[in-house]
């Protein structure tokens, strides 16, 4: 049996856990606490150490998602969980430009951890603020080869599309058998 | 689509910076924390500013370019009552009473002044508003903003620095006991005689700026120059008893910073899986 795995990160209340959760064949194993810090109260948990998601390719392949978690306190879990992953995929919350600094300081990270493809995903593109993902890209210093995908977490068509992209930039890199 | 959130997450470096490369055609509203600015935008570039409290007809502008004096500002807003901007300058060119140059540099200058002032606005909210330019009858310019950027951001670091300097305005200046320059080999401008003629113990540096009508960048930097001059020094209240600050715990680390900068797109590395796996994911996902 062989496993991958792909990690989707972002900064705290990004959509992390619901994009895992909209495509995911069994209910996100997930490590969810209640806020504690008045601060970060927007809203009721958060991932403390991973959500876990899986799909099923074949009998012997099993695609695993991993999801970090979002408050910086637990950022030691980011290394750990991005060993050995096929690519990665940096959420970001398209209202909120707050989170913006935090998402590219991610972003330089996880490209630190390993020279895998990623992508970006612009979340809640169905609401009226948010940012275009032409304009995250300029904010985030998002190079031209890396696609930048609308996507609304919660919607299963539109994660999969995130997948998609993702898998077809790692297809791009792979050797012709 | 507005774009819209807080100066304090996205300062106004990287809102000229999207604007910039996005060549966005639009306009940038502020709300700082004592005032107000709108700045429109054309395919990227400056066109217009305006900032609350700051009178931006074309007369004032040609008088703070020093144009015009305050007597002939009077009398074209008497003898042209409710005209435009661009209509005052159409008389006033055509008349050949002013230089079409001259206008469009005092504009551009007024322009890029109200900016730079801008961009040491660190709080407040923004919203950028597409396609709208509210411009009524203003004369627009054209500065493209790769410069604005370099020169804000020059002045930001110029003010972290003397705010760095001189982190307290609330603390007043005496004379210098023993000058390191000799008086009478000083030449000092007129703003630095203006705020010489105000040193006391009795008068802090804000009361000085205030007396005077100057910004707090101004007086930071006549202040700081007769500092550096050695002819004024601050006059430090008793410093209060200070209690040992913890130390940074030993072997605790923030997040894992990079220790070298991070591979860009085009050094990725090749996918430890063969083509056919992904093949088979890209399958699998589709079918969801």
């Amino acid at each position: 049996m062989q496993t991958l795995k792909i990690v989707v990160t972002g900064p705290f209340s990004s959509g992390k856990t619901e994009l895992i959760q909209s495509v995911s064949e069994i209910d996100v194993v997930s490590t969810e606490r209640k806020i504690s810090r008045e601060a970060e109260r927007i809203k009721q948990q958060t991932t403390v150490a991973m959500d876990f998601g899986r799909i099923t390719i074949d009998d012997e392949l099993i695609l695993y998602l991993f999801g970090t978690p979002g408050q910086r306190r637990f950022d030691f879990m980011w290394e750990i969980l991005s060993e050995g992953m096929l690519g990665f995929i940096v959420l970001v919350d398209s209202t909120r430009p707050e989170t913006f600094r935090e998402a590219r300081r991610i972003l330089d990270t996880f490209r630190s951890y390993s020279p895998v493809p990623y992508i970006v995903a612009a979340n809640k593109q169905d609401l009226s603020d948010a940012w275009p993902p032409e304009d995250l890209r300029i904010v985030l210093h998002v190079e031209p080869e890396v696609k930048v995908v609308p996507c609304v977490a919660t919607d299963k068509e539109s994660v999969k599309q995130v997948l998609l992209e993702l898998l077809y930039s790692i297809l791009e890199l792979t050797d012709e058998e | 689509m507005a774009l819209k959130g807080r100066l304090e997450d996205f300062g106004i470096t990287q809102l000229l910076n999207l604007i910039n490369l996005a060549r966005k055609t639009g306009t940038l509203y502020l709300e700082g924390a004592q005032k107000s600015s709108y700045l429109c935008f054309r395919e990227g570039k400056l066109i217009y500013a305006t900032l609350e409290g700051v009178d931006d007809s074309l007369p004032v502008i040609l008088q703070r370019a020093n144009v015009f004096t305050a007597e002939q500002v009077r009398m074209i807003q008497t003898n042209m009552p409710g005209k435009t901007d661009r209509e005052i300058a159409q008389v006033l060119i055509t008349s050949g009473r002013l230089q079409q140059q001259v206008v469009v540099k005092s504009v551009r200058d007024y322009v890029l002044d109200l900016v730079y002032q801008i961009f040491s606005w660190g709080e407040g909210q923004f919203r950028f508003e597409p396609s709208k330019l509210p411009l009524q009858g203003k004369i627009a310019t054209s500065i493209a903003l790769e410069n604005v950027i370099m020169e804000g951001s020059r002045r930001v670091k110029e003010w972290e620095r003397l705010q760095d300097e001189l982190p307290d305005l609330d603390v007043p200046l005496k004379f210098a006991d023993r000058p390191t320059t000799p008086l009478r080999d000083v030449n000092l401008s007129v703003e630095e005689w203006r705020v010489i003629s105000f040193v006391n113990p009795s008068n802090t540096i804000r009361q000085i700026a205030q007396f005077n009508s100057m910004s707090e960048l101004q007086i930071r930097k006549i202040v700081y120059s007769l500092l550096q001059a050695g002819l004024v020094e601050i006059i430090r209240p008793p410093r209060p008893v200070s209690m040992p600050t913890p130390a940074t715990r030993p072997g605790v680390t923030g997040a894992a910073t990079p220790a070298s900068p991070p591979p860009t797109a085009a050094q990725m590395q090749r996918p430890v899986v063969k083509r056919g796996i992904v093949q088979k994911l890209i399958s699998r996902i589709r079918e969801l």
